[in-house]
This record gives C-alpha cells, structure tokens and sequence, in this order.
C-alpha cells in the first residue's frame, strides 16, 4: 500500500502546486507510481503546470458525485508513464466534497499507488480540512518570509490535530544573496521557529516561472537548480539521506535532514 | 472501632477482582489502619483465596508516593491480594510533590492558547502568534516570541521569565504592554518582566534578587555572628 502526502501551506502562492508537481514527477522519473490530486476546486493550476489541461474529461468532483469511477478521470502523463492526475473540478466550489468523501478516494489510490501527492487550496478552511483529512503525511510550504513562516505555524498547529505524521518543512524561493544582506530570514531561523525537519531548500529560479508556462516541471531540466532540489526532495522522501545542495549551503547555515520516515 | 461508624472503607466484590472504595473525607493513616484491621483480623475465604486482583479508589482525593507505598505495604499482608490499579476520582492519583511549578514542553504555534493555573515552567518556544497565560508567574526555557500574560486573575506579584525574550506582547494582571519597536540588540542572556508602579518593566534576571528579596539564594559561607 502506497503513502499519501499533502502539501499544505496555509498562505497563497508560496509554491504548493510547483512543489506537487515537481515531487510527483521525480518520483515518477524513479519509477515510483504516482497520482497527483488537485483539491484546490475552483482554482485548478496543477495540469497547467504539467500541461495537461487540453486532456481534462472528468474531475475530481465528478469521481466523488459518482458520474465516473476514478480510473476514467486519472490523467496519464505526457512524459511520464506512471505519473497520473486527478485534476480539480474548475466550475464548483469547495463545499463539493466532503472530508469522508475524499478520505475513501484517497484511500482507495494508495491500493494502486506508490505516493499520492495532494495539492492543497490555499488558508485554513473547509479546503484544507478535506485535502488534509487523508493524508498519511504532510509537507509544509513556505518561503523564507514573516508572514508565509507565520502561516505555515499555524498550519503546523492545525496539522497537530489531525491524523498525520509530523510535518516536514520545505522553504521555497530562497534567496542566499538577499539573506546575506539581510533582506531575508535564513532558513535556519525559519526552522527555528517552525521547530519541524527540513525536507529542502529550493532556490527561487527563474526557471520554475518558463517551467510553468511551458507546462513542464523543473525538475526535467539536469542543470536547473529549484529543479536539482525538488529531485532531492523526492530522494529524501524515499528515505534516502541526501546532503543539502552546496547551493543550499550557501547562505552558511547547517543542520540535520532526517530521513523521511515511511511508517507511523 | 464502634459498630455504630459507618465504615470508611468499602469492599466490593467484581468480576475484576476486589474494589476498594476508601472515604475521601477521612484521614488516610484511619483508612489505612482499618484496611489492616480487616486484612489481619477479620478472617473471611476471600482473603486466603487464589490469587485476586484489587482496584482501589481513592475518591477526590491524592496521594503521595509514600502513602502509595504504606497503601501497597499494607495489602502485602495477604499475599494473594494483588493490587492492580490505585485510581483517582477526575484526576491522577498520584499528587505531584514539586513545589506545585507545573512544567510543560512542547511548542505553542500560532493560534494556539496555553492556559494553566499556578507557577508554569514551560521548555520551548511561545511563536508569534501564540499565546501562553496563567494565573501564576511563566518562566520560559526557550523563545519567547508571542504573547505572554501571566497572574491572568489578578496577581500582580508574578513574573514572566525566558531566556530568549521577544515577546510580541507582555500582560501581568491587568496591565498590557508591548515592547519597543527595536529591541536593543545587545541585551542578551536571560530577562524577566514584572509589575512596577501599575506598569510593565523589564529587567536581566541578575536584578531579580534585588526586585525580590525574598526569592534570592545566597550561600551563606560566613555565618553572621
Ligand atoms: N522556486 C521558485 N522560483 C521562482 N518562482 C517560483 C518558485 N516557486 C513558485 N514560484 C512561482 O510562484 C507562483 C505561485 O506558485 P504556486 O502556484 O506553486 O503556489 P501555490 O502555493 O500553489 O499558490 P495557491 O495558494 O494560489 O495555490 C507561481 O507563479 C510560480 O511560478
Ligand atoms: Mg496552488
């Protein structure tokens, strides 16, 4: 049975959908099988990301009205053979789905399923009480700043609550040369605070934004650097022990990366 | 001991074993010697039986470890009375003999609330955001960032203590207070926040002894004559 993983964050456009779509495909390019679930209905991004949005017939709202079984919905990927998406319903809004709803759909992918990456909406309501309620684990996403570091808090508190693994912590569109200069907090004052493990550190890279509108995840790219830490990510989420980028490193900050713990 | 007491010990007999139902309102050192008064001297089949497991219940009502070990010493008495479960009523049995500082751990995140009564010792971190309060005085052994009010009931002798002090906000007793836009970076090592004429100051620990007198440990190499 495979393991279920949300990415949650709690503020906005910090790079959740990037970081679903990035991770399922690495993952996928080691040959794990992997389903991406968009549960941001309303606000669909993650095929757009992958560029599949022209192959959508049914979404996840259809899968859980039952107008289609979730095996006439899932996507397959255009480069990848085992990575599929359930892409999110574009004209409904949250109160679609129930918690119990998607817990049995999630359940049910993680029989055929080695991961199954759920992409949480955005804030802290019914959206992301349903995408949190069936996940195994949780990944939290923030970038290096005040506000997106204080709502990843709160989330982490929320997550406390719930049935999920502790969170691990991803910092995105870290920038080591503004750190230097002070502009941005560091990322081991980021951990302090958010007292969670580091999963990664993920270079804010140009490259993402022409990824995004190319609809191909960076992480296919060999030299792109977000793309080289979004493939680590994926290898330490395996369970592997993988030392951060010297990139990473640059900003002069040290410490430990556990590996990710498949069981609970 | 007259017939005509009402007994403060109760037994009854359960599929689980024996219950012992003990008054709260009596002094334990009575219960106790009646407990043995029936063990030694009332001859009954159950207390040479096999082997029978013994629930007690205290009623609203703690002990400490040494009454734990005098109640355990008294049943060992009669060797097949094996006591299994020493309970409270709505709280644990066991009373904490610490000089009633409470100590938590753990990290208080944004939204979060935790509420005590008493003198609290808390090992982590108050996040922006989160909130800790007490109606007794906070001694925080790490970061506190968010908002800290202790004597929450109106005592206005306590204090809040941590050894990184960011606070976002102070409150003791009534009063509220928020800190300098900028904290003064070179004051570091370990602060303290009290009440002082109605209003919220904050000092380095080394001038508590002076703030409290009372409080301050000195070793007392030279006796005073
Ligand atoms: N590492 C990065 N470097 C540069 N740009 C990035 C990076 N990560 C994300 N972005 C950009 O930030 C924007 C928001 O990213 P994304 O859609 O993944 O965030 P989100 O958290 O899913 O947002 P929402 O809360 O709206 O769902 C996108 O335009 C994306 O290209
Ligand atoms: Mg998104």
């Amino acid at each position: 049975m495979g393991e279920s993983i949300v990415v949650t964050s709690g503020k906005g456009g910090v790079g959740k959908t990037t970081t679903s779509a990035n991770i399922g495909t690495a993952l996928a390019l080691e040959g794990r099988k992997v389903c991406l679930v968009d549960t941001d209905i309303g606000l669909r991004n993650l095929d757009v990301l992958l560029g599949l949005e022209n192959r959508i017939v049914y979404d996840l709202v259809d899968v859980i009205e039952g107008n289609c079984t979730h095996q006439q919905a899932l996507i397959k990927d255009k480069r990848c053979d085992t990575l599929f998406l359930i892409p999110a319903a574009q004209s409904k809004d949250k109160s679609a789905v129930s918690s119990q709803q998607l817990r049995d759909l999630i359940a049910e992918l993680k029989e055929e399923f080695d991961y199954v990456i759920i992409d949480c909406p955005a804030g802290i309501e019914l959206g992301f009480k349903n995408a949190v309620v069936g996940a195994d684990q949780a990944i939290v996403v923030t970038t290096p700043e005040n506000t997106a570091v204080r709502d990843a808090d709160r989330v982490i508190g929320l997550l406390e609550k719930e049935d999920v693994g502790k969170p691990k912590l991803i910092v995105n569109r870290y920038r080591p040369q503004l750190v230097k200069d002070g502009g941005m907090m560091k990322v081991d004052d980021v951990v302090n605070i958010l007292a969670i493990d580091l999963l990664g550190v993920v270079p804010d890279d140009e490259s993402i934004i022409r990824a995004g509108s190319q609809g191909e995840p960076a992480v296919f790219e060999a030299k792109c650097p977000a793309g080289r830490a979004y493939r680590n990510v994926a290898r330490r989420i395996q369970g592997e022990v993988v030392p951060l980028l010297p990139l990473e490193k640059r900003g002069g900050f040290f410490f430990k990366l556990k590996s990710w713990l498949g069981i609970r | 001991m007259s017939n005509l007491v009402k007994p403060g010990v109760t037994i009854k007999g359960t599929k689980e074993g024996l219950l012992f139902l003990l008054d709260e309102t009596r002094p334990f050192s009575a219960l106790l010697e009646e407990i043995r008064h029936k063990l030694e001297h009332v001859s009954s089949q159950i207390w040479d039986g096999p082997d029978t497991p013994v629930m007690i219940k205290l009623g609203r009502r703690q002990i400490t470890r040494d009454e734990e070990k005098e109640l355990r010493q008294v049943f060992s008495i009669r060797k097949n009375l094996i006591v299994r479960s020493i309970e409270a009523e709505g709280m644990p049995y066991l009373a904490d003999s610490s000089s009633g500082i409470k100590l938590l751990c753990g990290t208080i995140r944004s939204g979060q609330v935790l509420e005590h009564r008493g003198d609290l010792l808390f090992l982590g971190d108050v996040n922006p955001g989160g909130c800790i309060r007490s109606t007794g005085s906070i001694y925080v052994l790490g970061a506190l960032r968010g908002l800290a009010h202790a004597g929450s009931e109106g005592d206005e002798s306590v204090i809040i203590a941590a050894s990184v002090f960011r606070p976002t906000q102070l409150r003791i007793a009534e009063v509220i207070s928020r800190p300098p836009d900028e904290w003064d970076e070179s004051e570091v090592g370990m602060r303290f926040a009290y009440l002082l004429d109605s209003q919220i100051a904050v000092d380095s620990v080394h001038d508590l002894g002076q703030l409290r007198p009372e409080l301050e440990w000195r070793e007392k190499r030279f006796k005073s004559l």
